[in-house]
């Protein structure tokens, strides 16, 4: 088989067992993305040279009999370009941080490298996380491998389109509104957003501070947890980061393969699917539920009632926090500098006029306006009221069910240029996703099927409460082997093949 | 722009009555700073003590330096405030170079410390009430963090106007600040200016006393902006305030209150509006200059810093605390009044020369108060004045002192040796004993050389001894300045005294 | 506030805070923000719709308090890194435009 066709686990066996080298790992991926990225362009930067040095340093190590320096060992990965790489370019998809090279590396960034891990390069995503789409990304959008006329979802596009596009096995993402788990679902890829404060943010840019997190993304609900083993942990960097050993999610997988979910409650959420959302995607959803259920779990409904505020509170929330967190970009310590003003206060103006694309100066703006004195007690004051409400909700669900489940997002991938001029309407991708961002809970995306409209991948949206990621990985876990068992190829392997660029 | 009108100051209190307001802002001499783990060193090469932290590098994470919370709590006790068993960092936002972020990480609505007082001692006792100290009220104390450095080029006076550019150091970036807000101060009338500079004085002592501090104005360690408005007399209506920035000394609050009494009265008495504004003192000229003028009140669009976490100091952490305070300025000086008995003027006089401290701490290492004050009031402030510099800075210190009042005491010094000793020690020839060993300082209490300088010094005087041996003990004296002569002044004259009377006898 | 009915926004505000939030934007730029914005913040004002005078807001999603480092120097950038991607240094400092603001 292909080596860029292998999970991430299988990937780590044969290379921890010298079947394959880790070099031979990176050269196959490389050059899968040499054949297709011209048409995905899920990467920004792809490290070449880099990516083959690491790799053979890992080899080295195995080679002297040294133990892995982790299950992953030797696995190639895609890093969101969000995240701040010392020896790769750290743009955020935006012309403002073009070819800045960060003098440090985040946290998540140290972790791979010390797992040895091989960072094949940076993915593309819509500029500094705003946006479902990667529509809004200064380089250009990236294309979904199932359908390249459509959009594989944002802000994360990069890195879900480079699983499905077998550019790389793993990946990593950042979820702030549903950033990760809603291109999951729409590339038909597994996508995890820890607890906030589960994997640290020193060296992730932020964007909404109170909201951001980064996660695994891969192809099989395993290779998400092994992967989340190692990104995760408390980081005395990180004022916000949780002081608690990592969730056994691997060890949650292994058990939840067995397939057996008797004692586990399910509950489906109320106000998240019906109307609204795509037949198809209601359908699939339904299927996957009806599935838990054979598994043996026990299926309730439970009422969020506040989380039909979610969407307007996140869209106060979000932009106040991004309107402080880009302030810092005003030409004078780094970045784009446009010449031409006579005064400092003129080239911050111009420099970010030309360097922040229209959807940051939408956010920008309205940031700036919900916090204005006089405003904040109704605006940003009102929205963390409304963010308490829903924590409660959640709250008062979960003594009802182990975990929530409703789908990813209301429709499948949609075709490019569809909502990029439509705000309110990109807006309405996240429904589903935003309210656990807003109680800092655990989620995940689980493909559960095709949407019979258009042939397109749907996702199960699967939730626990905070640390609770254990509970969430067995059931993923459980319905990922149910769902495999019954279809005749997995799921991520029915992608259309993808023109190769010779 | 026309000059203002300045109006006589004895004139501006009978008319009017001051309000006054201080900000003072304390650099922490803690060892890194407030976010992250970058040196707090006063003076380095620009940009060598920075990190992705301080510089506010994209995806760049605060952690609270805890000392700087515990200082911060320190100083609200000191200050008898009430220490707030919850609160939160905000974050302030504006733009501005020297601001790596274009917000400052501060506390808005949510301060550590509020709601204390400080009883600051006036130079005189108030004419009407007889009181020594007056009670200011302080508001709040909160935590921030420190800006950069901005050097501007190219224009005439290195000021910001004019400039053609500007050069930015974010050393000091990140270094941890307090900042202290008092209540309005009415009633000081024409002590104004005075108290203004008691008060910073009294809070730098303090700030010292507890050692958060280096406390030095002239490095910034400690800065001070002077709020004033001033009220009709009587009326009860308080006027528009002007703030004033750039009070680099304790002198210039004084000149600074001092000044915006006197304009604002003129801007009064000419029946226009006092302008609420932000003013420069300008150092040379102890005049303030208007800022640039603004459109509207900045907006800092506060909320919640949401990298940071809450502050929830225990009811245990704060009793802890409490009694690492150490003994507080004017406790001291009311206890040692007490102790050594002395008037309101004498202690004012000690305090004022600057010596007050150092007597204590000389005291407190084992010399008696007559002695400590003998010292540093006479001998030690001699010095001073022909060195040119405060007792503080003589390269001396109480321990030595009391060192050296030790060896008089127990007889190894004369007082004339003792003088050549503190001389040796501000020579800089090392510690008290270290000066007598090298120069051979011990007074000759060895009996047999002494004796034998006796007997040499009557060998030579033959008349003076007949009439010693004749009952003239008077006459003893000449043996006695003789022998002191021969032995460089190292014998203990007593002794000698007493050797030349039984060699006589 | 416009005088206009809650949740709206004028292009002379959106004219407003772009200039405090340092953006020139264009003429074109704010004529579409403002129309789109104007339905946003439509949508967002929602939020009024819910009663909430005795809830407390939320400013952290886990609820930590006091955490702290100790006051301990770590190793920081040099002066070559620290200026290394700064658009224009001078004398081991960052040059920036004449500064119209004022004096600090």
């Amino acid at each position: 088989m292909e080596l860029t066709r292998l999970s991430a686990a299988a990937l780590a066996e044969k290379i921890h067992s010298r079947e394959v080298s880790a070099v031979e790992a990176a050269q196959a991926h490389l050059d899968r993305i040499a054949a297709v990225d011209g048409t995905v362009h899920a990467f920004l930067h792809v490290a070449g040279e880099a990516a083959l040095e690491s790799a053979s340093l890992v080899d080295a190590a195995l080679d002297a009999g040294t133990p892995p320096a982790s299950p992953l060992a030797g696995v190639p990965l895609a890093l969101k370009d969000v995240f701040t790489t010392s020896d790769m370019p750290t743009t955020c998809g935006s012309k403002i941080l073009e070819g800045w090279r960060p003098p440090y590396d985040a946290t998540v960034t140290a972790r791979l490298r010390a797992a040895g891990i091989t960072i094949l390069g940076k993915t593309n995503m819509d500029e500094f996380a705003m946006g479902s789409s990667t529509e809004y990304s200064a380089y250009g959008p990236t294309r979904n491998p199932w359908d390249t006329t459509r959009i594989p979802g944002g802000s994360g596009g990069g890195s879900a389109a480079a699983l499905a596009a077998f550019e790389a096995p793993l990946a990593i993402g950042t979820d702030t509104g549903g950033s990760i788990r809603q291109p999951a679902a729409m590339t038909g890829t597994v996508g995890v957003k820890p607890t906030y404060g589960g994997v640290s943010r020193y060296g992730l840019v932020a964007c909404a501070s109170s909201l951001d997190q980064g996660g695994p993304c891969a192809r099989t609900v395993l290779d998400a947890a092994l992967l989340h083993e190692i990104i995760g942990g408390y980081d005395p960097l990180d004022s916000t980061s949780i002081d608690a050993p990592v969730p056994s999610v691997v060890e949650a997988v292994r058990a939840g393969a067995s397939g057996d979910l008797s004692g586990v409650r399910v509950g489906v959420v109320r106000e998240l699917g019906g109307e609204g959302y795509q037949p198809g995607v209601e359908r699939a959803y339904r299927a996957a539920v009806e599935r838990l259920e054979k598994l043996g779990a026990e299926v309730v409904e439970v009422s969020c009632p506040h989380f039909e505020y979610g969407l307007a509170a996140y869209y106060l929330i979000l932009p106040s926090e991004v309107s402080s967190n880009l302030a810092r970009f005003d030409a004078m310590r780094y970045g784009l500098r446009v010449e031409g003003g006579a005064s400092a206060e003129e080239v911050m103006a111009l420099t970010r006029e030309a360097g922040f694309g229209p959807e940051v100066k939408r956010r920008i703006i309205l940031g700036t306006y919900a916090l204005s004195s006089g405003y904040y007690d109704a605006y940003y004051g009102q929205a963390q009221k409304v963010r308490t409400l829903i924590a409660r909700d959640f709250a008062a669900a979960f003594e009802q069910a182990d975990v929530l489940v409703s789908p990813t997002a209301p429709t499948t991938a949609f075709p490019m240029g569809d909502k990029v001029d439509d705000p309110l309407a990109m807006y309405l991708n996240d429904l589903a996703t935003i309210p656990t961002n807003l109680a800092g809970i655990a989620a995940m995306s689980v493909p559960c099927g095709l949407a019979e409209e258009d042939g397109l991948p749907a996702g199960l949206q699967i939730m626990a409460p905070a640390l609770g990621e254990a509970q969430m990985y067995r059931v993923g876990a459980a319905y990922e082997a149910a769902r495999d068992a019954d279809d005749d190829t997995p799921l991520i392997q029915r992608v259309p093949s993808l023109e190769v660029s010779r | 722009m026309t000059a203002p009108t300045l109006v006589d100051f004895a004139e501006v209190v009978e008319r009017f009555d001051p309000v006054l307001g201080l900000e003072v802002h304390v650099e922490l001499s803690t060892n890194s700073k407030m976010f992250c783990g970058c040196p707090t060193e006063f003076g380095a090469e620009p940009n060598t003590q920075v990190c992705p932290i301080c510089l506010g590098l994209p995806g760049s994470l605060p952690v609270v330096n805890r000392v700087a919370v515990e200082s911060a709590m320190r100083i609200g006790l000191a200050l008898n405030c009430t220490i707030a068993p919850w609160g939160r960092f905000a974050r302030k936002n504006y733009f501005y170079p020297d601001m790596p972020k274009n917000f400052q990480t501060s506390q808005y609505d949510e301060p550590i410390a509020v709601n204390g007082w400080l009883d600051v001692p006036l130079d005189s006792p108030d004419e009407i009430t007889g009181a020594t100290t007056v009670r200011v009220e302080i508001e709040r104390a909160h935590m921030e963090e420190d800006t950069g450095k901005s050097l501007h080029v190219g224009g005439a006076t290195g000021r910001i106007h004019g400039a053609e550019y500007s050069l930015l150091d974010y050393n000091r970036a990140g270094v941890p600040l307090i900042e202290i807000v008092t209540k309005m101060i009415p009633g000081t009338r024409e002590r104004a200016p005075e108290v203004a500079r008691a008060y910073v004085t009294a809070l730098r002592d303090l700030l010292r006393a507890l050692g958060v501090s280096d406390v030095r104005m002239d490095q910034g360690s400690l800065r001070c902006d002077v709020n004033l408005s001033l009220s009709p007399r009587g009326s009860g209506v308080l006027g528009t305030r002007s703030e004033t920035k750039n009070v680099n000394s304790l002198r210039s609050v004084e000149r600074a209150v001092r000044y915006e009494m006197s304009r604002q009265a003129g801007v009064l008495l000419a029946g226009e509006k006092v302008v609420q504004e932000t003013r420069h003192f300008e150092e040379a000229t102890s005049t303030t200059r208007a800022g640039r003028r603004k459109e509207t009140a900045e907006d800092y669009r506060y909320f919640p810093e949401p990298d940071l976490v809450p502050i929830a100091p225990s009811a245990e952490w704060v009793e802890e605390l409490r009694a690492t305070l150490p003994e507080l300025p004017w406790a001291r000086r009311a206890r040692i009044k007490a102790e050594w008995d002395l008037s309101d003027a004498e202690l004012r006089d000690l305090v004022n020369a600057g010596a007050l401290d150092l007597i204590a701490d000389t005291v407190a290492a084992g010399a008696s108060p007559a002695e400590a004050r003998s010292w540093w009031v006479s001998y030690l402030t001699q010095e001073a004045n022909v060195r040119g510099v405060e007792l503080v800075g003589l390269p001396i210190t109480p321990e030595q002192v009391a060192r050296v009042a030790a060896l008089v005491a127990s007889g190894q010094l004369t007082n004339k040796l003792a003088r050549q000793v503190v001389d040796g020690v501000l020579a800089g020839e090392g510690a008290p004993d270290e000066v007598v060993e090298r120069r051979g300082l011990k007074v000759v209490s060895d009996d047999g050389a002494l004796v034998a300088a006796v007997d040499e010094a009557l060998a030579a005087q033959p008349d003076i001894a007949e009439k010693i041996r004749g009952g003239k003990v008077a006459a003893a004296g000449a043996i006695v300045g003789a022998v002191m002569k021969a032995t460089k002044g190292q014998a203990d004259a007593k002794r000698v005294r007493e050797l030349v009377i039984e060699r006589c006898s | 506030m416009s005088a206009d009915s809650p949740g709206t926004i004028s292009r002379d505000e959106v004219a407003h805070l772009a200039r405090l939030a340092r953006l020139a934007v264009t003429d074109r730029e704010l004529d579409l923000f403002a129309g789109q914005l104007d339905v946003i913040l439509g949508a967002v004002a929602r939020v009024g719709e819910v009663v909430a005078d005795d809830i407390p807001p939320t400013s952290h999603a886990v609820p930590l308090v006091n955490v702290f480092r100790p006051d301990e120097r770590r190793p920081g950038l040099t002066q070559e890194q620290a200026l290394a991607c700064a658009p224009a240094a001078e004398d081991g400092r960052f040059r920036v435009p004449q500064i119209l603001g004022e004096e600090a």
